[in-house]
């Protein structure tokens, strides 16, 4: 179809599409005055504004500039910088468009992230007078990470240049050999003037060597993005929902499916932990009943069996591709933190609904997103750098990598409260409980449920299963501290147990020898024999001297973590675990029993009976 | 999917989100068809049900078929009601309508300082006993940490700029310059002591959006909506003296719909009939960083 001037706001639109658009670039490239010239010229401002606007301007002895359109804000005009990634609603005879008018200041690039992460096409303005600038490139390379799938490209400014086709070739040559380089095709280059409204909503005659589209032909001709339905099915598990107290029996898995379809009788997986049962129905309000739900859709099903999910697991389709599970990852990361990202620091990473606590633990490189020039020695991220880093999670997630599913990779990450960087992974690696978590796959998708659900148990016990550690040095007194608080909790009524190591190693450990080498398995046959306990509903007491980090990440590979809790008995923490409760030498009596119980009652494990 | 499909999983995404993240959690309704829109979307994220509750700032002054319609969708959809109110301001009449102070102090007395000190917990709240049907003292005095509330982008520039979870300091202020960003699905979840997060699911919709989604899914709204034969009808629901009637021959929600798109209000902005708008310099800017909705 050749690009004709549409007459805007003549035609039906087509089936209401909404389309949202981001424009970015260098600051003062002319990004508002853009949007300013298409709402005039497209019809789209609220009645009188225009001429509110021109008023003002003439009040102020101001030069009338569509930019001032834009600015909502007193405070932006004061400075006379876009601060925030502002939404502006506007139409054509097409459809509907959100354009995110994203800052071209470096100091607001987490709003420009933000603007742009919830685009589906962009649109990069460069300055014909200046040329490519380093937020140029940058805004691209943030693009081409944010996974935004249409890109174009506006020369402004021409009139400044006296329209030249020249100076308008060489910046599309330069730029588009940038944009190659991170994989970005853009759909086209269009010279623009903001200011005079030449290829805006129409072609004025200004640069007759042009025949390409205008802007407004160039949105429309962006093709609306198909959900996903056909990919593999990914749905991370935002909650189960149980409201049984306004007496709905069901029990609903809720979230939003990010790819694929999932139909009734499908057999679900859960990762990471890898329990599996069958879709039995899907759920809905004020609808009619469906039997299945794709992608883009906030969806909720109840299960064929009553296997325990959490938040922050990830549902897949058995059949389909498998999403990865593990707590190495390699990836391309953007940080925005005033303070660089460090390694020796923990940090929250965010993926799909998962939160773990995560480590930086090695720097490929750090690329500067200005200029694509790398450096391979740099000990810290800066801000507004990017970087490929291999991350270490306390914890395994499942995930994808970003070549096979780019949503189901994506991740942020959380510094005191406030997210400061995101990415996307680029690979899986191995980590040190690989093998167990092999098995524990394996275990769980022959697992046979238990016809009582999990809620009932708790619900007679009035306890949510768990599995208490407590650790500390050689000498320290865990055993005594154990048995007052299992005697103590008896007492309550409660289900619990202390497990004596001894009873492990010389029976269900009785075929391997006590020797150093074979202390990994000695600790994940004591958390298999944890799991089928708290599987019965108890809570299981259990001490053990010296107990690492990388041992608990072994004991969550079998036993669910949000079931663990620990407890460091003596003044200093002799190893690098981080725990729970810390409890000093002092606190070892009935004293520590009380610490204990209350982290019990807080964290949900002891309640009182309903 | 459709757009308003679209729309529909986006705000039940959040509303799920918010839920799971905020243990002490409420959503505001100003009775207005945002709002309500927002309540029925609870609904949805929720198969039914309204996980928190709903908390109301009453200003005396509003238009009473408000009132009776809040209360009467509180007991039929089983809905934890709540409201707060500045009772110390409406006993010394420090109030525009009784002529003690502007219109822009009496929005900051009746509803930012209401709704500041209602969510904290340090003003009594009021809550629907469903058996009597009458409102009590509650017993909760917990400060709300997540807020959900119905702010539109398109209803005036500074709620263009706003996150779909934005933060608040302790004394419920409203940083523009200086907000988290948001990637993707990822929302600011976490939150330092003393704060609270604005929870804005509907930022994406507009006015014409939130009727036809009114359409589709028959939500029960405020008949102060339609012209019930004057000629007049509100567009934009708030305190009695300071809301205007729009001229309009819409008696329905399909009329409406056709008004809004093609018709007379194509171009006019929805708050035009709201005076305290104006008296702000027009950003309604002023108002929000102090907490206002």
């Amino acid at each position: 179809m050749a690009f004709g001037v549409m007459e805007v706001g003549s035609l039906s639109r087509v089936g209401h599409q909404r389309l949202h658009i981001v424009i970015g670039g260098h600051v003062d490239h002319g990004k508002s005055t853009i949007i300013g010239r298409l709402l005039a010229d497209t019809n789209s401002l609220p009645e009188g504004k225009l001429e509110q606007v021109r008023a003002t301007c003439e009040r102020t002895a101001k030069p009338f500039e569509y930019a001032f359109l834009l600015d909502a804000l007193k405070d932006e005009q004061a400075q006379g910088i876009t601060i925030d990634a502002a939404r502006v609603f506007f139409k054509t005879a097409k459809r509907d468009y959100i354009i995110i008018d994203a800052p071209g200041h470096i100091e607001f690039l987490r709003n420009m992230i933000t603007g742009a992460s919830r685009a589906e096409a962009a649109l990069l303005v460069i300055d014909a007078k200046e040329g490519v600038q380093e937020n140029s490139r940058r805004h691209g390379y943030m693009m081409s990470m944010l996974g935004i799938p249409r890109v174009a490209v506006l020369v402004n400014k021409m009139d400044l240049v006296g329209y030249d086709q020249a100076v308008f070739n060489r910046i599309e040559s330069e730029y588009r050999g940038f944009l190659k380089n991170l994989e970005i095709q853009p759909s086209c280059f269009v010279p623009v003037s903001g200011r005079e409204g030449d290829n805006i909503a129409h072609s004025t005659g200004a640069m007759p060597w042009y025949h390409g589209p205008t802007v407004l032909d160039t949105l429309d001709a962006f093709p609306a993005e198909p959900p996903p339905v056909d990919r593999p099915f990914r749905m991370p598990v935002q909650d189960v929902y149980k409201f049984t107290k306004q007496g709905d029996d069901r029990r609903i898995v809720a979230g939003t499916i990010e790819t694929g379809t999932v139909r009734v009788g499908d057999e679900v997986v859960f990762y990471p932990s890898g329990k599996r049962t069958r879709v039995k129905t899907i759920e809905g309000f004020n609808r009619a009943m469906v039997t299945q739900a794709a992608a883009g859709e906030a969806a909720g099903f109840t299960l064929e069996e009553q296997i325990y999910v959490m938040r922050g697991e990830m549902a897949a389709i058995a059949t389909e591709l498998r999403p990865k599970v593990t707590t190495r990852l390699r990836a391309s990361v953007f940080w925005l933190g005033k303070d660089p990202l460090v390694k020796k620091k923990d940090y929250v990473l965010k993926l799909g609904t998962a939160r773990v606590t995560m480590r930086l633990e090695e720097i490929h490189r750090v690329i500067d997103a200005s200029d694509l020039r790398t450096d391979d020695h740099k000990a810290n991220i800066d801000r507004h750098e990017v970087a490929e880093c291999t991350f270490k999670l306390n914890q395994a997630i499942a995930f994808d990598i970003a070549t096979d599913l780019p949503v189901s990779s994506r991740f942020v990450i959380v510094d005191d409260y406030e997210i400061r960087g995101g990415g996307i992974i680029r690979e899986a690696l191995p980590d040190k409980q690989t093998w167990v978590r092999d098995r524990v796959l394996l275990r769980n998708s022959k697992w046979e449920p238990s016809a009582i659900p999990l809620e009932r148990r708790a619900e007679r016990y009035s306890q949510r299963p768990t599995l208490l550690l407590i650790t500390g040095d050689q000498d320290s007194d865990r055993k005594s501290l154990a048995r007052e608080l299992e005697s103590r909790l008896f007492d309550d009524g409660k289900v619990v147990y202390f497990l004596g190591i001894g009873n492990v190693l010389y029976g269900v450990d009785a075929d391997i020898e006590r020797k150093g080498e074979n202390r990994q398995e000695h600790i994940r046959r004591l958390a298999e024999v944890a799991n089928l306990m708290l599987d019965a509903g108890a809570i299981l007491i259990v001490t053990a001297a010296q107990l690492t980090q990388e041992d608990l990440e072994l004991i969550k590979t079998s036993v669910d973590p949000d079931r663990i809790e620990t407890v460091w008995a003596g003044d200093q923490i002799t190893t690098d675990i981080s725990v729970d409760l810390h409890l000093s030498d002092q606190d070892l009596g009935s004293e520590g029993v009380d610490r204990i119980k209350s982290l019990m009652r807080d964290k949900g494990i002891l309640f009182r009976p309903w | 999917m459709d757009h308003l499909d679209r729309l529909e999983a986006r705000s039940v995404h959040i509303l799920r989100e918010a839920y799971s993240n905020f243990k002490s959690l409420c959503m505001l309704w100003s009775i207005g068809k945002d709002s309500t829109v927002l309540l029925w979307l609870s609904r949805k994220a929720f198969f039914g049900h309204v996980p928190f509750p709903l908390v109301h700032v009453d200003t005396s002054f509003k238009i009473p078929e408000m009132i009776t319609y809040r209360d009467r969708l509180a007991l039929e959809w089983n809905l934890t009601m709540i409201y707060g109110e500045n009772r110390e301001a409406l006993e010394q009449k420090r109030t525009f309508p009784d002529g003690a102070v502007d219109r822009i102090t009496c929005c900051r007395l009746l509803k930012t300082e209401a709704l500041k000190h209602t969510l904290s917990g340090e003003w009594p709240r009021y809550r629907l006993n469903h058996g009597t049907r009458e409102y009590e003292i509650d017993r909760n005095t917990e400060a709300y940490t997540g807020v959900i509330v119905g702010a539109r982008a398109d209803e005036e520039g500074s709620r263009s700029k706003e996150r779909y979870f934005s933060p608040r300091s302790v004394q419920s202020q409203w940083d523009v310059g200086d907000q988290p960003p948001e990637f993707w699905n990822q929302y600011k979840t976490e939150f330092a002591p003393g704060t609270h997060v604005r929870i804005h699911p509907l930022l994406d919709w507009t006015e014409l959006n939130i009727w036809e989604y009114i359409q589709r899914e028959s939500i029960p709204t405020v008949s102060l909506y339609y012209n019930q034969g004057e000629g007049t009808r509100y567009r934009s629901l708030g305190c009695g003296p300071c809301t205007t009637r729009v001229d309009s021959e819409a008696r329905s929600v399909s009329e409406i719909i056709v008004e809004l798109s093609t018709g007379k209000f194509a171009n006019v902005a929805e708050r035009a009939g709201r005076a305290q708008d104006k008296d702000d310099g027009g950003g309604l800017e002023t108002l929000r960083k102090d907490g206002y909705m």
